[in-house]
């Protein structure tokens, strides 16, 4: 098992003919993905990467039998592909691309709730089960098949608490980068209830940071239907508050979002928290250790 | 919204710039003066009071005669808040917004003002020369409302809050009273709908004929921010007058920046006066810095990292000078520009590297640090922390250099050698 992705997975690369999207799909090759194809509008009919070419996403579904994307297409257009995922009915939509406007996420949010696909990110490192499917930018040899689910709104923080993880030899069932924008396709509680129902995730590591009620909603959640021992850092305890958000911002999250408040939130759904980045790993274990006492 | 990303060709954008979000929320998104936002108040025909921006006091006496006279406002323009209670540090009676009766008035107020420095709670004790006022006529009010817009991420939809209690600092209505703040999501496509302004107009106490004045204000705003790509717009006060019309009497707009591609024309609103210089040099080289009052500098990859390495320095006692999210796709001469940006800072007395490599290679690091002693020097100590893709050459590249390096083993053993590393 694990979740969203597994070694049958067989996936395609929005925006393959650029240059981050070819260095990315090598790397994804490289790690054993059942890459099957590309898509870049005008470019069907070529190869890159030793992959078909195909004009849209529907012609590479139909061609390939593609399961998921990878999208690297830049951001005055990165809306309109994803658009174009969900529309060929693809089961996961994975968008690395960074700096889409927040309204145009405002739009693809409203269409992917309404559809049978799953958005994760963007502006996210992408999805990776370790030692049979790697979807995104993340550096592939630091993670190691086991039973620790991680998700993150942050892509090297991750790798930070994966390389924690793999080195007490816990290893990762699935890694999900969230993304850090204002809309993301896939929140914590979405990951929460996927690792809750797979079996090959034993803990679950969550890696948040200040702002917003992401993570105080991610807390409820688990303290209601959580079952698994559960681990949390939060970012950003030391950012300075002057250098944030503006009023309204405040107002929306009703004067909530700082990582003391976050921390107490989650530490209440009896998580265990990690105060410093350096402590992840060792508070997942610690959770591991407590859990059922 | 920075100059250097608008000018940035289309073919330059690349899929990973380097705003990550997170790195957002320290630095400045593109804010503009309040006159600015009026004038875009009125092309959208949200009502705002006859004005005009002087940048000499004579052009202030002109602008009072031509705003039609009587009692009149001058406005300090900064980009920061709170004018009305700050007070200049050259004329300590002297605050930024002042009601005057006459040309004269205005003139010697302008005066005042021009080109002095105007501290108020968000400037900090510095803090801003003002290069601009602004001369509004007066009017007579009979209640204040405050009125936001902004992306509500919880709802994934923008949302119009207003309330009662304008020309007050809104965050304390907030936290004490959130009841008297009321809300209102729209769709960025239909725009706010009539039945939401009676509601919300119902809701302040606002009636009669003010209602129809409040539609088309209200859907206007609304409007202006899916247009612009704004991440807020706020108007605070927001005036009934006695004669039941609604007038912005204060505008504050931020713009989001991932949407600056599709609006140049807001790009020459910027004020680069207003910004600190570092900052810029930062964005234009495509990093994300923010400078803060510590002395331990930072050059981090990834702004989750940066973020979580500033709250590791605090957590061993130290104090960190900045926030530096080099991004994933740096080159050595940006990041031996970004070891410049840091050492630029008098106060930084020691320099942590904390780099995971991702997308990001060790060895572009090595080589920036070895670039960095080489072209700027290290008169502090530093400390450097490597990880991840092609973690062993860049560590060779380090012992193979002259440069006096404290390595450090991993998150925690880097913090706690910077921090020892201050005394030394």
């Amino acid at each position: 098992m694990s979740i969203l992705i597994d070694k049958n997975t067989k996936v395609i690369c929005q925006g393959i003919t650029g240059s981050v999207g070819a260095f990315h799909t090598r790397g994804c090759l490289a790690y054993g993905t059942k890459m099957v194809g590309g898509v870049t509008p005008g470019k069907g009919g070529q190869t890159a990467e030793g992959l078909p070419v195909f004009d849209t996403v529907v012609e590479a579904k139909e061609k390939t039998g593609c399961h998921a994307t990878m999208i690297f297409v830049p951001p005055p257009f990165a809306a309109d592909a994803i658009l174009e995922a969900i529309d060929a009915e693809l089961d996961v939509v994975i968008a690395i691309t960074e700096g889409i406007p927040a309204l145009d996420m405002v739009r693809v949010y409203d269409r992917v709730r309404r559809s049978k696909s799953v958005l994760v990110g963007p502006n996210c490192p992408g999805v990776i089960t370790p030692g049979q499917c790697k979807i995104g930018i993340m550096p592939g040899y630091i993670h190691q098949p086991g039973k620790v689910g991680i998700m993150s709104r942050s892509g090297t923080l991750t790798y930070e608490a994966v390389w924690q993880t793999s080195n007490l030899k816990l290893g990762q069932s699935t890694c999900v980068g969230l993304g850090g924008d204002p809309i993301v396709g896939t929140s914590f509680i979405d990951v929460f209830r996927w690792f809750e129902e797979d079996p090959e995730t034993e803990a679950i590591l969550m890696i948040g940071e200040i702002g917003g009620t992401a993570e105080e909603e991610a807390a409820a959640f688990v303290k209601e239907h959580v079952t698994k021992p559960v681990a949390a850092f939060i970012a950003g305890s030391a950012a300075p508050p002057g250098k944030r958000m503006g009023h309204a911002g405040a107002i929306i999250s009703g004067g909530k979002g700082t990582a003391a408040e976050k921390q107490a939130a989650l530490r209440e759904a009896g998580i265990e928290i990690a105060l410093s980045p350096a402590d992840m790993g060792a508070a997942m274990l610690r959770a591991i250790q407590n859990h059922g006492r | 919204m920075a100059v250097a990303k608008i000018a940035r060709s289309p073919k330059t954008v690349s899929v990973r710039r380097n705003t990550d979000p997170l790195a957002k929320k320290f630095a400045n998104t593109m804010k503009i003066h309040e006159y600015q936002g009026k004038s875009l108040f009125a092309k959208y025909g949200v009502a705002v009071l006859n004005n005009g921006v002087a940048k000499t006091p004579q052009e202030a006496a002109d602008a009072y005669r031509l705003v039609g006279g009587g009692v009149t406002v001058v406005k300090a323009q900064i980009h920061a808040g709170g004018r009305g209670k700050g007070s200049f540090i050259e004329h300590p009676d002297q605050r930024g917004v002042q009601l005057v009766r006459s040309a004269e008035e205005a003139e010697q107020t302008a005066k005042r003002m021009l080109g002095q420095t105007l501290v108020t709670i968000q400037t900090g004790p510095q803090g801003k020369t003002v290069n601009q006022v602004l001369v509004e006529a007066g009017c007579n009010i009979a209640r204040e409302f405050y009125l936001g817009i902004v992306l509500d991420r919880a709802a994934a939809k923008p949302v119009l809050m207003c309330s009662s209690e304008g020309g007050v600092e809104i965050e304390k209505v907030a936290a004490e009273t959130p009841e008297k703040i009321f809300k209102e999501h729209f769709d960025p496509a239909q725009g706010l709908e009539s039945f939401q302004v009676r509601k919300l107009c119902q809701q302040l106490g606002i009636e009669g004929g003010a209602v129809r004045a409040a539609d088309k204000f209200m859907k206007q705003l609304c409007r202006l921010f899916v247009d612009l790509d704004c991440s807020l717009v706020e108007v605070n006060p927001l005036v009934l007058t006695g004669d039941g019309n609604l007038i912005a009497l204060d505008s504050k707009m931020t713009f989001d920046d991932n949407a600056s591609f599709r609006h140049q024309d807001l790009a020459q609103l910027r004020d680069i006066s207003e910004e600190d210089e570092s900052e810029i040099r930062a964005s234009q080289t495509g990093l994300s810095y923010v400078k803060l009052d510590g002395n331990i500098g930072c050059l981090v990859n990834g702004a989750g990292l940066a973020m979580s390495t500033m709250d590791i320095i605090k957590l061993h006692g130290g104090e960190p000078a900045n926030f530096l999210d080099v991004g994933g796709g740096a080159n050595t001469e940006q990041v031996t520009e970004a070891f410049r940006i840091i050492l630029s800072d008098p106060n930084v007395k020691a320099v942590l590297v904390n780099i995971f490599g991702g997308i990001m290679k060790c060895t572009t690091i090595a080589e920036a640090i070895v670039s960095a002693a080489k072209t700027v020097g290290f008169k502090v100590p530093l400390v450097v922390r490597l990880e991840g893709t092609e973690v062993e050459e860049g560590r060779k590249i380090l012992e193979g250099s002259d440069v006096k390096i404290i390595s450090a083993l991993d998150l925690s053993d880097a913090a706690q050698k910077v921090v020892a590393a201050l005394d030394t």
